[in-house]
């Protein structure tokens, strides 16, 4: 049915989220990634309103998908597969992308890949960086190494996996028990006042704070959590500590440190996400981690991701950020893959699994 | 030839053409399944047609009203289709193929189409008659109204001859399409008909943790 196993065209359908992404790839060349966000909107709602997210996926699609055929010099016809994240994520968002995606591979006649949203963000590091590459981004060409350690960090997802093989062996091996850590960041935002999303503006504030001037807790961190949940994140301890010393400030009537509030804030999240992706590397022996998600635009993380990671030996890769974040490259990207390992395409009566596991690579 | 997509309330697909007809149709009450049926349903009707993508003139999106994430899953189909198919979209009020097929079986004169809009609330459009060509006549637009308001003496179609459809034919809707097409009459906006806002509620700021 795939005519082309070698150098795949493939364009990749992403909307789990607010982000409608488009993305093209030849092989594990980017030929483009489109996102249309509909953060914005979002905004004076402090996070992401899942029926205000849908209607814009489908506002966005056709324009996004004009743009990035446009971008990719390819004509529609030319695809080799469409691919199309079926899960996990917003359910009624994921359902615009999978409708269409099918509509779109019968009329053209093209065989379809439903694929898992989390294994798409380890994908996006496949991809040759023809495009959208800035000096300032790693721009790694080396291809992806097995196994490895996978720290995925969004406001709908914080997940640890052992990466054995891209298309066929993925494991969980923690998760967030309660918020996702982007989320977090964004109640936190709030009740520093401060607006939505919260990453980058805990992000810009913290520069000015101490993050050693308050000890907040770090989630699933004591012995007694190493059994059931050695890498499993809780975040929602950690909001409730910050906004307990907010109050208690504000009932004493004192100001509130607000830029040490938030570094303290950040360098917990930071510390627990990378003490846990650390302990898996070194329980594992796997001497790689890769990291994904929005919430790797954080300055903070990256630097200190940077600075444990060349202490303990281990390897570490950053896809560019206009691949971390959601986008439909890294589902084109992890189509593309299945397509050059033999797989056969996904029959059309796939439907979206909002809670898809990990373990289920294609559909 | 036109292929149309209807999930405004259950599922349903189907290949018409003027002369011909039905061709093929595809019907799934369900609404809980649009995003699993849509694709399959779409190639079974043009297969039993036999036709390619290539060689119909449009597709046929039911714009709603409908429930949201239902509604949506159709018209994305139909507008992904139409891009990739190189054909126009042409979106049609989903309402108007239930009165169209309960004019085209007999019925004549006033009519109220009304299905359902979940919270116990109902869409409802009106319609004084088919037209000389056959089609339905809207004269109360579709809207959003709890059941008591529509069986108020006072509403303006309270009287009139009431039909709750619980499933739309994709058949009926290409019909109209196909209708409206020859006969130079325009189609509807290329808009969801959700009709309701998506509900949200602003917060008061953070929630007080402390005793
Ligand atoms: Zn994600």
């Amino acid at each position: 049915m795939v005519t082309n196993r070698t150098d795949p065209l493939v364009l990749g359908i992403e909307t789990s989220c607010d982000e409608t992404g488009i993305g093209i790839v030849r092989g594990t060349t980017l030929l483009s990634n489109t996102i249309a966000s509909s953060m914005d909107e979002h905004a004076r709602y402090g996070g992401v309103v899942p029926e205000i997210a849908a209607r814009a996926h489908l506002d966005e699609l056709v324009p996004a998908i004009n743009a990035a055929i446009a971008e990719a010099g390819i004509r529609l016809h030319d695809l080799d597969a469409i691919a199309v994240t079926c899960g996990p994520g917003l359910s009624g968002a994921l359902m615009v992308g999978v409708g269409a995606a099918k509509a779109l591979a019968v009329a053209l006649d093209k065989p379809i890949y439903a694929v898992n949203h989390l294994v798409g963000h380890v994908g996006a590091d496949l991809l040759h960086h023809s495009i959208h590459t800035s000096r300032t981004e790693t721009s790694d060409a080396a291809p992806l190494e097995y196994p490895t350690i996978a720290l995925l960090v969004s406001g709908g997802h914080t997940s640890l996996l052992l990466v054995r093989d891209l298309v066929s062996d993925v494991e969980l091996l923690g998760e967030t028990i309660d918020d996702a850590a982007g989320e977090a960041f964004d109640k936190v935002a709030r009740l520093l006042s401060l607006p939505y999303p919260g990453g980058p503006q805990i992000d810009r504030v913290a520069a000015d704070g101490n993050p050693k001037a308050i000890r907040f807790p770090r989630g699933l961190s004591q012995p007694k959590d190493m059994a059931a949940h050695r890498y499993d994140f809780s975040f929602s301890g950690l909001k409730t500590s910050v906004a307990r010393f907010v109050e208690q400030r504000q009932d004493a009537g004192e100001p509130v440190p607000t830029a040490d509030v938030a570094a303290s804030f950040r360098e917990a999240v930071v510390d627990i996400l990378l003490t846990k992706a650390l302990a898996a590397c070194a329980d594992y022996g796997v001497p790689r981690l890769l990291l994904g998600g929005g919430v790797i635009a954080n300055q903070r993380l990256r630097h200190i991701a940077t600075e444990r990671t060349d202490a303990a030996g281990i390897a570490l890769r950053i896809p560019p950020l206009s691949l971390c974040t959601d986008n439909g490259a890294m589902i084109a990207a992890l189509g593309a893959q299945l397509i050059m390992a033999g797989r056969e395409p996904s029959t059309l009566e796939f439907g979206a699994d909002s809670t898809l596991p990990v373990d289920q690579i294609q559909v | 030839m036109l292929l149309a997509i209807d999930t405004s309330a259950g599922t349903s697909v189907a290949v018409v053409d003027f002369t011909r007809g039905v061709i093929a149709e595809r019907g799934e009450a369900d609404t809980m399944r649009h995003a699993e049926i849509v694709g399959p349903f779409i190639l079974e009707c043009l297969r039993e047609a036999d036709i390619a993508p290539a060689a119909l003139s449009g597709v046929v999106g039911g714009m709603g009203p409908g429930p949201f994430t239902g509604l949506r899953v159709g018209i994305a189909s139909a507008r992904v289709f139409a891009l990739g198919a190189g054909k126009p979209l042409v979106p049609v009020i989903s309402h108007d193929a239930i009165a169209y097929g309960h004019y085209r079986r007999g019925h004549s004169g006033p009519l109220v189409v009304v299905t359902d809009a979940r919270r116990r609330e109902i869409y409802w459009s009106a319609y004084s008659q088919a037209d000389a060509v056959g089609l339905p006549v809207r004269v109360g637009s579709p809207g959003l109204a709890k059941p008591a308001e529509l069986d108020d003496p006072a509403w303006l179609h309270a009287l009139w001859p009431r039909i709750d459809a619980a499933t739309v034919a994709a058949g009926d809707l290409g019909l109209v399409a196909e209708l409206s097409f020859a006969h130079h009459r325009p189609f509807a906006a290329n808009v969801p008909l959700y009709l309701r806002s998506p509900d949200v509620t602003l917060s008061n700021g953070p929630k007080r943790v402390s005793r």
